[in-house]
């Protein structure tokens, strides 16, 4: 029962996939997107991960999608988007191919080989994922929690420079 | 006793689930047609008229006069517009209103067969989080409407609409953070069994409503959801007077009604959220479900009043507010609750 | 787990098929006269002039990347909220010096005026 409901998530999630590169208007490939993270999310809370599916929509799908829908708007891209670039594809292919070795290169040395975390899916029933991830965060995790948020200084900052003029 | 799960009795937890989940609808449904019937009639008596009368007595079969009526119209898609999205927006903006109120809890738990049963569709413990991330969503109705129906009026109140909602829901989101800090939970269910106990421990004549231990909170939130849910006097996107009707200037028949039913319907969402974290949810006097209810038809009269009452604003002094006032206000007031619980402990 | 997510799963398809079901059941009753005219979009009854489609002010843009980095920071604030009582003084400093340097982000970006609408 919930193998198959994963392949039918998992061929909507390949199919909207697919039609993001497929689709000749960027605004239909982008809610081809959206759709794309939505299966992520369900993915997420099947791997009993509420607190990642929840910032996967929260983040990706409404913050992230909605700055590429204006840039989008901001360009006008109509008719430049339809072009297609031999180079493009030659680099795509190549990005996925190495994109797919190393997803490979990760499963092999995932749960298969017997190696497993600390966090057990009843700790996270017990104990409730957001809790687990404050607490991992503030703690084991602290210096790069920080430098996270000197990361996101840097964005504020460049995306100022580069669109304001007179800075 | 048992909460009733799908491995001890399969058959009754699916019966009672649609069971929940049709009543739940059915009564969002009805409240959203009556909330515009309610603002017509309650605008009309506060300017000294009387709202609508010919259909039903005072009116009352008028919004099914209304439905009825957007069900025959003709369906018009612009022909300069882009199919896809134009058709997909309208329903991308109605479904995140409605699946919303999945995690609101309406009532005490009852018991069915020997078995414990929750008032509430789905008892997430990250229930706050999905309100936000589904409430998130509800932009791409907007912007899509927008850019799709390929006219200047929708464009530049697509646009407007969706930075105002993306500005608004992140002072709204960190508004409500210092409930969770109290409350330690994001469940809504948890949050509701917080706020029963005596006020700060020690006055019992009054339940411990957030509202008394964050009135800041509870002000910010609701007037930053009413900035996010495009509510008048921060209705800038279908500003008549200068945008026609904004983003859905190019929809008629059933697609203009998704947009309108999306409107009322997220009035009764942030109302039954608003209720749930700050007005101590289902919990008051009367039994079942009618406690909640009341308090989201306060709220929702609020609403209407507030129409009447508040000019728009224009929408320099809308963004100014948004990121100069509401967000460092937000941000004083976790840090202030930080260091006041913390100095209690 | 499915106890708790199969409401929502349903509750969606009922809302999907809600919204899909009213607007096809519309389209199939209601009239339909189109005309070259009715199908024009609106433009207060003129003749069309230019593309709607034009570029957008980029002040569009600064604000959605200004939501990004501080809906990031919602979504790291609230697994902290949650356990905020048990890690006490020590999380929240952890937590201040995060908020400290964002908010340095919203000052500058206050004083470089890229939160002015003229």
């Amino acid at each position: 029962m919930e193998l198959l409901f994963f392949y039918l998530v998992a061929l909507i999630a390949v199919i909207s996939g697919f039609l993001v590169v497929k689709c000749q208007s960027p605004v239909n490939s982008a809610i081809s997107l959206v759709m794309t993270f939505f299966c992520l999310a369900v993915f997420y809370v099947m791997l009993h991960a509420p607190f990642m599916a929840a910032i996967q929509i929260l983040v990706y799908a409404g913050a992230i999608m909605v700055l590429i829908l204006f840039v989008i708007m901001l360009l006008n891209l109509g008719a430049e988007a339809n072009k297609r670039y031999a180079h493009s594809v030659a680099g795509g292919a190549l990005a996925g191919v190495v994109v797919l070795l190393m997803v490979f290169y990760f499963l092999r040395q995932g749960e298969a080989t017997g190696m497993k975390g600390p966090i057990s899916t009843e700790l996270i029933a017990q104990i409730g994922h957001t809790e687990l991830i404050g607490r991992t965060m503030l703690t084991d995790f602290l210096l790069p929690f920080e430098i996270a948020s000197i990361l996101l200084l840097v964005a504020i900052v460049g995306a100022i420079v580069l669109a304001k003029k007179e800075v | 006793m048992p909460m009733l799960s799908l491995s001890n009795a399969p058959l009754l937890f699916l019966g009672i689930m649609l069971a929940k989940i049709l009543a739940v609808f059915v009564v969002v449904i009805l409240i959203v047609a009556y909330a515009t019937w309610l603002e017509r009639k309650v605008i009309g008596h506060m300017q000294a008229r009387l709202g609508p009368m010919e259909t039903g007595w005072h009116g009352l079969l008028q919004p099914i006069a209304d439905g009825l009526k957007l069900f025959f119209k003709e369906d018009i898609i612009p022909s300069q517009a882009s199919k896809v999205p134009f058709i997909l927006a309208p329903m991308m903006i109605l479904v995140p209103a409605f699946i919303t109120v999945a995690v609101i809890p309406f009532g005490p738990d009852i018991v069915i067969g020997g078995y414990q049963v929750p008032m509430q569709i789905a008892d997430l413990n990250v229930g706050i989080l999905y309100i936000l991330a589904m409430a998130g969503l509800g932009v791409y109705g907007i912007v899509l409407a927008g850019w799709s129906s390929n006219s200047k009026y929708s464009l530049l109140g697509g646009i407007r609409a969706s930075a105002q909602m993306i500005s608004y829901e992140l002072a709204a989101g960190l508004a409500i953070v210092s409930v969770f800090m109290l409350a330690e939970t994001l469940s809504l269910r948890g949050i509701v069994a917080a706020q029963m106990t005596p006020l700060w421990g020690v006055i019992d004549f009054l339940p411990n409503w957030y509202i008394f231990s964050q009135p800041l909170a509870f002000a910010l939130f609701v007037v930053t959801g009413i900035a996010e849910i495009n509510r008048t006097p921060f209705d800038l996107p279908e500003a008549e007077s200068e945008l026609v009707s904004g983003f859905c200037t190019e929809y008629s028949s059933m697609k203009y009604a998704l947009f309108f039913m999306a409107e009322y319907a997220n009035m009764v969402v942030l109302s039954a959220i608003a209720t749930t974290l700050f007005l101590g949810g289902w919990h008051g006097p009367f039994p079942g479900a009618i406690n909640i209810l009341l308090k989201v038809f306060c709220f929702m009269f609020f609403f209407i009043w507030l129409r009447a009452t508040f000019p728009r604003v224009r929408y320099d002094q809308l963004m100014h507010m948004g990121w100069k006032v509401f967000l460092p206000l937000a941000l004083a007031n976790i840090v202030v609750t930080a260091v006041v619980v913390l100095l209690q402990q | 787990m499915l106890d708790t997510y199969l409401p929502i799963l349903v509750l969606i398809s009922i809302a999907v098929a809600f919204a899909i079901g009213s607007v096809v059941f519309s389209r199939l009753i209601g009239q339909k006269k189109p005309s070259a005219v009715k199908l024009a979009p609106y433009e207060c009854g003129m003749p069309l002039i230019g593309s709607a489609r034009e570029r957008v002010s980029v002040k569009f843009y600064l604000v959605a990347v200004t939501f990004i980095v501080f809906d990031i920071e919602v979504a790291f604030l609230y697994p902290w909220a949650v356990v905020f009582k048990q890690l006490g003084w020590y999380g929240a400093g952890a937590m201040g010096f995060f908020i400290f340097v964002l908010v340095i982000g919203l000052i500058y970006e206050w004083k470089k005026g890229a939160l002015e609408w003229e």
